[in-house]
């Protein structure tokens, strides 16, 4: 087995300076009818050229060479080549967490950076190291403003994307959380007397999500004052981070959970992906997950360590502030990179460059279909009705090579089945988007 | 020419460039630029007029750099961290293992790297295949009857088997109150358990550092959900009563919950679901080879018994009567979502890489390696160090620190030596059941001269611990830093950089809290 560098020889005489004569003995503590004596039923050992075919035949059978408009929480962005220039170097792909910061200062390094420029990004004081990703970070924002605000409910705009709302559904009923939902008005935007109705003395949190679900820009600052006159915390989640190099961050929250995804990470059917909390810094010792924190050594040299581990669950057990464990290390250093590429001005530049696609697309197929939710900013989605079923229309797509927007009669029923999302980004084309419309026409 | 003397440069001296790397926002000036989007083919737009209020202006201090800047700020960055690629890290519990290239390369292919989670089931066959094939092979590998993929790490995963345990019980009219979990227990196990909603009832570990079986019988009863158990125990024994173990759960209706983080031990020997297992996870990145990344992303699968599939996470990957493959969402009795999508998807592709890359030889081979390496270890270091527990190991062995600490030598400062003979530290200090644990698990990874060399610094180490402790207590020494001060980092937070007040680049601390407390 090439990955195994021993020769037989080796396993004789290691075998020998342990004193059993055969690598059987060195299991004899597993009782003998539970050893497992035949050969696992699994695929024969495959050699390095037969694994790539293997996985080419694999990949051939999704959609390739499709134009797709699909967005809903996973976004197709152009990724610059050196995030995996730096994430190929085994000094970090092959590092493990880093425990011993004098031989791990460099991703102990870049996870400050990158927890600089996720405060910068979303307006918040402090950010953690990563989270799993934004579905299971939203749900630990909500037990993390419990604490907080010792409430134990929690008010959840429907504008929120259906899956996180079905992982805050599954975290939130063994912590007795109750949920209560907050419709949207005809703007698509969260409905501001219903969400003031929805909250009461109970309530730890509001989570809503900017831009939503539909791709609408929610009036942050108005959701925050009616949160924060009843003594609410308001939770913002951020599923298009690009989205924050041209739209103002919610600084008005407590809470940021941001889904870092778009900035350089894969689409690879739905992960790994980065999840990560960014705070008010009076909530710190109440966030969940790892934290790089500066520091000297005893020379006085700068440096970086994991800190406040007293918050973790290997120091505090079931009294943890959350069971997490590991985060999205290698992932956060691809969106750190892709930050640095981009930088100030590039970021900028290329989310103006996702408003003018989704404009030009939603300007395009509106001259087919009707546009919905027209009353507030968007930023490159949007819902449009194309009068037939969105199911159907896709399948006719489908034969034109595209792949159209995502049905939403699944979730929001009440927008009918002929209802579906649309996301174009910097890669969509204007010829697809043409395309697209003339299939429709 | 000049008559002035040359005296040197005025260059500041450093043993490397690579010694100076500053914070990347040290090194950006405005102006610079690393990027270039494509041509805009579509009408520009005025965002502003878009936006309105929304619309934001300023991206304050996010960095300015060229491109060759940025190659070689992460570059240099790089050079600071240990790695598997140059050497051996004998962590126990962590089975840092070799990560191989081909799984980098076949996650990247178009067709696997740019499947949309959304895109129709009918183009997505390749994807959902790579599913079914790792679920299949992941089930033959424990003897457990089904699984799901969705959970993003271990404690995620545990997160997952609890709430399925939950599910079982609510289903028969009672959720039950307590889970059971030994002392020797990772932390994770009990803060899971109070994340499920459970009490945590700590099971004290026998002589042996095994299940102690008569104060098992004692505490299981109809209030008792499950059992939160590793095996091989985390001092990297097999608990020899297992089924015994699972028989006095099964009596009183609780469910065996095996924390498969050593699965390393057992693949292709022995399977969980054989010995009694109802539901366990497993860890992509530690068994089935997929990269640490300097700490994620993980994958957590979880398999179970029959009993418990009706409440698996939705959805599950189904085959449909035509053959082909399909999400069903159609679950009326699952515990839900617990993340959105399907899991980590990407690790799916380079732990199913790994396993083709095997096959059922090479994975038996590779469990007899990682065997033979930790008991190779442990022969040769028994009479230097203590050894607590003397029950034969499996893939780790744990030692203890008591002779050394006799010189004021602890486990934590032989971990650090360890560092400046070209090793990472094995794990400090855990399990807690040993006394100044020193925990170590080479994988099979290792060749014998790898070991030999681990082995001789250990033995060169507790030497110096006799002659010469303090070199030992202030390790390390050929390290770029030295240790650091962690307990200022937790009572003065700096979790981020900010430019100082006056221009100059400083970070910025938080409000002091003297009251916080580190280890």
């Amino acid at each position: 087995m090439r990955y195994l560098p021993k020769s037989p020889a080796d396993r004789e005489e290691m075998l020998a300076e342990i004193g059993v004569a055969s690598i059987d003995d060195l299991f004899s503590t597993i009782p003998a009818e539970y050893q497992f004596k035949r050969d696992l039923a699994i695929p024969r050992q495959h050699g390095e050229s037969e694994i790539i075919d293997r996985f080419r035949e694999f990949a051939n059978q999704n959609a390739t060479g499709y134009a797709s408009f699909l967005g809903a929480g996973v976004y197709r962005h152009y990724r610059p080549v050196l995030i995996d220039t730096v994430v190929s170097r085994g000094e970090f792909l092959t590092s493990y967490t880093p425990y011993q910061p004098e031989i791990a200062q460099g991703t102990l390094q870049a996870m400050f950076e990158f927890q600089t420029m996720i405060c910068e990004l979303t307006g918040m004081e402090i950010a953690n190291a990563s989270m799993y990703d934004g579905s299971t970070g939203a749900a630990e924002a909500i037990m993390m403003a419990v604490r907080v605000t010792g409430r134990d409910g929690a008010v959840i705009a429907r504008t929120v994307h259906p899956e996180y709302r079905e992982v805050v559904a599954t975290y939130a009923q063994h912590q007795e959380i109750p949920l209560v939902e907050a419709g949207y008005s005809e703007s698509g935007r969260v409905d501001l007397a219903a969400l003031d109705a929805a909250i009461d003395d109970n309530t730890a949190c509001v989570l809503i999500q900017s831009p939503n679900f539909f791709g609408t820009i929610e009036d942050v600052a108005a959701i925050a004052e009616i949160a924060h006159k009843k003594g609410a915390l308001l939770i913002v989640s951020i599923a298009e981070a690009i989205s924050l190099g041209i739209v103002r961050p919610p600084a008005e929250a407590d809470i940021v959970s941001l889904e870092a995804q778009s900035f350089g990470v894969a689409p690879s059917y739905g992960g790994p992906f980065c999840g990560v909390i960014a705070c008010k810094e009076k909530f710190l010792r109440q966030m969940p997950g790892r934290i790089v924190g500066e520091t000297k050594d005893m020379d006085g040299k700068r440096g970086f360590v994991l800190t406040l581990s007293t918050r973790e669950q290997h120091i505090r057990r079931e009294k943890a502030t959350s069971n997490i464990c590991t985060n999205q290390a290698l992932v956060a250093m691809m969106t750190t990179v892709f930050l640095t590429v981009y930088g100030k001005e590039g970021l900028k530049e290329l989310a103006v460059h996702n408003l003018a696609k989704a404009k030009y697309a939603a300007d395009t197929l509106g001259g087919i279909g009707k546009v919905l939710f027209n009353g507030a900013p968007r930023f490159h989605e949007f819902v449009i009705d194309l009068g037939k079923d969105a199911e159907a229309v896709n399948t006719a797509l489908l034969e034109r090579k595209i792949i159209g927007g995502l049905p939403l009669a699944r979730w929001y029923p009440e927008l009918g089945a002929n209802a579906s999302l649309w996301c174009a980004t910097e890669l969509t084309t204007k010829a697809q988007i043409d395309a697209a419309a003339e299939a429709l026409k | 020419m000049s008559d002035t003397k040359f005296v040197g440069t005025p260059r500041k001296v450093t043993t490397h460039v690579n010694q100076n790397e500053d914070l990347i926002f040290e090194k950006s000036s405005a102006g610079k630029k690393a990027y270039r989007l494509a041509e805009l083919d579509v009408p520009a737009v005025d965002a502003a007029s878009l936006l309105g209020d929304a619309a934001r202006t300023d991206l304050g201090v996010m960095p300015e750099l060229s491109e060759i800047e940025i190659v070689r700020h992460f570059t240099r960055l790089s050079t600071w961290n240990y790695a598997i690629d140059l050497g051996m890290y004998p962590l126990g519990s962590c089975t840092m293992k070799y990560n191989p290239r081909v799984n980098e390369l076949v996650s990247r292919l178009e067709g696997i790297a740019e499947a949309h989670p959304y895109q129709p089931e009918s183009l997505s066959q390749g994807v959902l295949g790579i599913m079914k094939l790792l679920s299949d092979c992941l089930v033959e590998i424990t003897g457990m009857d089904t699984i799901t993929l969705q959970p993003a790490a271990g404690a995620h995963g545990e997160f997952t088997g609890i709430l399925l345990a939950r599910a079982y019980h609510e289903a028969k009219g009672n959720p039950r109150k307590k889970v059971l979990i030994p002392d020797s227990a990772h932390g994770t196990n009990p803060a899971t358990a109070a994340v499920c909603g459970y009490q945590v009832a700590n099971l004290k570990s026998n002589a042996q550092g095994m299940v102690d079986i008569a104060e098992l019988e004692r505490m299981v009863d109809e209030d008792t959900a499950a059992l939160m158990l590793t095996n091989p125990s985390t001092i990297g024994v097999f608990e020899s009563e297992i089924h015994k173990i699972a028989d006095i759960l099964h009596a009183k209706g609780a469910l065996l919950y095996m924390d498969g983080a050593n699965m390393n031990a057992l693949v292709g020997k022995t399977r969980p679901g054989d010995f009694g297992v109802d539901v366990m996870h497993l860890n992509l990145h530690k068994t089935f080879s997929t990269p640490h990344g300097g700490g994620g992303p993980g994958s957590g699968p979880v398999a179970c018994k029959k009993i418990l599939e009706p409440f698996l996470p939705k959805p599950v990957v189904v085959t449909r009567p035509d053959g082909t493959l399909a999400l069903d969402y159609d679950r009326p009795q699952s515990i839900g979502r617990v993340r959105m999508f399907y899991g980590n998807f990407g690790m799916f592709v380079r732990a199913l890489a790994y396993i083709l890359a095997n096959g059922p030889d090479g994975l038996r081979q590779t469990t007899e390696d990682a065997v033979l390496n930790a008991n190779y270890i442990r022969a040769k270091l028994e009479d230097t160090f203590d050894l607590q527990y003397k029950t034969r190991s499996l893939h780790e062995v744990v030692f203890s620190d008591r002779r050394q600490a006799k010189n004021g030598v602890k486990t934590g400062d032989m971990g650090k030596r360890l560092i400046d003979y070209g090793f990472h530290a094995y794990t400090v200090s855990f399990p807690m059941v040993v006394q100044g644990a020193m925990m170590i698990e080479p994988t099979e990874s290792e060749s014998r001269e790898e070991l030999d060399l681990l082995i001789d610094a250990l033995k060169q180490i507790a030497r110096e611990a006799e002659e010469n402790p303090e070199l030992v207590q202030t390790a390390p020494h050929a390290t770029r830093l030295r240790r650091l001060d962690e307990t200022t980092a937790a009572r003065k937070p700096v979790l981020r950089w900010k430019p100082a007040p006056n221009g100059a680049a400083d970070s910025s601390a938080l409000t002091p809290d003297t009251a916080a407390k580190e280890w």
